[in-house]
């Protein structure tokens, strides 16, 4: 079994999406007065995209702080991104971003706050993917 | 003695360094990134390319392009402007303004797309159509209704949100189309800059409509929902009639119907509601999806599309905010 670590900026969207998923999540906060969440075991990270128009910025600054620590690292199994398809060629860019800088896989991206069929193949993926977990430990 | 009481305040001096809302600046810093103006796209390479298209083509495209010139025409000087009053912070009024000068880069560009492609008679044709067309005539009525002067500031948030994220989406489908089709190439990397601008407007009309709405009693926001889903359902009856009008001659309008759909739903996800249609209804075409989003092929892990193990391409970050 794994976990997820989130981050939703105050429009909601990502923290909807997590909500809707039903699973148990930990939020990255906001600010910096709110302790970071300390996963102790192997944890999905959703994140959305925040990228200008030539991909700068992408990845929220609360995330880079989060994932600026090796043992939360160590744990990453994965990324979730958010974004909005018309952003074009910068579409959820932040998961390949973290992607790439973790060397983990992206493993699904979704637009905004997800639709019922985003909900259905992250449930089912993260299963899948936790039993691979156990089955390697 | 002077009326005191019809006397403008005078504004304090907005101060950048003092914000009540992150947002603002988040927002702000993002539009201005992102500007550009249409001269920045080489549109006369598609001269040969609108050569290809058959008369009943050019026409219709002709005309999706005032449509949404039309739009753009209203949000740059009547929406854009009629949210300045109802601003929470200067720095929202600050972004306002900005949005709705892009609202006039906007509809300049398609005038520029016009003398670049076109026949002046075909577009004083089309023109005179934009003012005539019932559909298009009615769904400008029902958003400038919302945008008088009487209307409620939160409906008003309402109706723009639906004017940036859903009803330029009957019209951005053909540039997505022709472009899926390799034709009016360039043409569609400007409306792709549009498409990106629109985006955000939307998502922050809707994040401030979030911020206000989450101040209200139950009562008041339940209200303000019914009202968003009922003008959606008048807007959307407009559209689909709008759609089958224009696109019923070339066969598409079922194609753009599913279009219709995914951006209500992205437009209701920005007013932070849920989706009305369901997943069934918005099939887009993914030739269209991948028009909107080139390059970003939807490869990934759970989707087994594949490559079983994607790492992400190389992309611009800022090392130095990464400290391994």
């Amino acid at each position: 079994m794994g976990g997820i670590v989130y981050f939703s900026s105050r429009s909601g969207n990502t923290a909807r999406f997590v909500t809707a998923l039903g699973l148990p999540a930990a939020r990255i906060p906001l600010g910096t007065d709110t302790k970071m969440p300390r996963p102790d075991m192997p944890f999905a990270l959703i994140c959305p995209t925040y990228a200008d128009g030539e991909g700068r910025g992408a990845v929220p600054k609360q995330v880079i702080r989060f994932l600026n620590d090796p043992d939360r690292r160590a744990l990453l199994r994965g990324v979730i991104a958010a974004g909005n398809r018309n952003f074009g060629t910068t579409f959820a860019l932040a998961g390949d971003v973290i992607a790439r800088k973790c060397g983990v896989p992206v493993l699904y991206r979704f637009e905004l706050a997800g639709t019922e069929t985003d909900i259905a193949r992250v449930r089912a993926g993260l299963e899948k993917l936790w039993r691979a977990e156990c089955l390697t430990m | 003695m002077k009326d005191m009481t019809a006397r403008r305040p005078i504004p304090r001096a907005i101060n950048w360094n003092r914000l009540q809302d992150d947002k603002d600046l988040e927002v702000w810093n993002r539009l201005t990134v992102n500007f550009w103006l249409p001269e920045k796209v080489p549109l006369s390479n598609d001269v040969q390319s609108w050569a290809t298209l058959r008369p009943e083509e050019r026409e219709l495209t002709i005309r999706v392009f005032t449509g949404l010139t039309l739009l753009d025409t209203i949000q740059n000087s009547v929406g854009a402007p009629a949210m300045l009053a109802d601003a929470q912070t200067p720095h929202e009024e600050a972004v306002l303004t900005n949005i709705a000068f892009m609202e006039a880069v906007h509809a300049r560009s398609y005038s520029s797309i016009f003398s670049t492609l076109c026949l002046t008679r075909e577009v004083d044709e089309a023109f005179r159509w934009s003012e005539e067309d019932p559909h298009l005539q009615a769904k400008a009525r029902l958003i400038l209704d919302e945008y008088g002067a009487d209307a409620d500031p939160l409906k008003r948030k309402i109706a723009s949100v639906f004017l940036e994220s859903f009803l330029f989406y009957s019209g951005f489908y053909l540039p997505m189309y022709w472009s899926s089709r390799a034709k009016l190439t360039n043409t569609a990397d400007l409306i792709r800059l549009i498409i990106r601008d629109e985006a955000i407007h939307g998502y922050y009309i809707g994040y401030k409509f979030q911020r206000a709405a989450e101040r209200l009693p139950q009562a008041e926001r339940d209200a303000l929902k019914d009202f968003a889903f009922a003008l959606m359902f008048d807007l959307y009856e407009i559209e689909s009639h709008y759609t089958e009008e224009l696109y019923d001659g070339i066969g598409l309008a079922e194609d753009v119907k599913a279009f219709l759909h995914y951006n209500a739903n992205k437009a209701l996800q920005n007013l932070g509601f849920e989706a009305l249609f369901p997943p069934a209804a918005c099939e887009v075409n993914p030739a269209i999806l991948a028009a909107l989003s080139p390059d970003s092929e939807n490869h990934d892990f759970f989707s087994g599309s594949g490559s079983s193990y994607v790492i992400g391409k190389a992309v611009a970050t800022e090392d130095e905010d990464w400290d391994f």
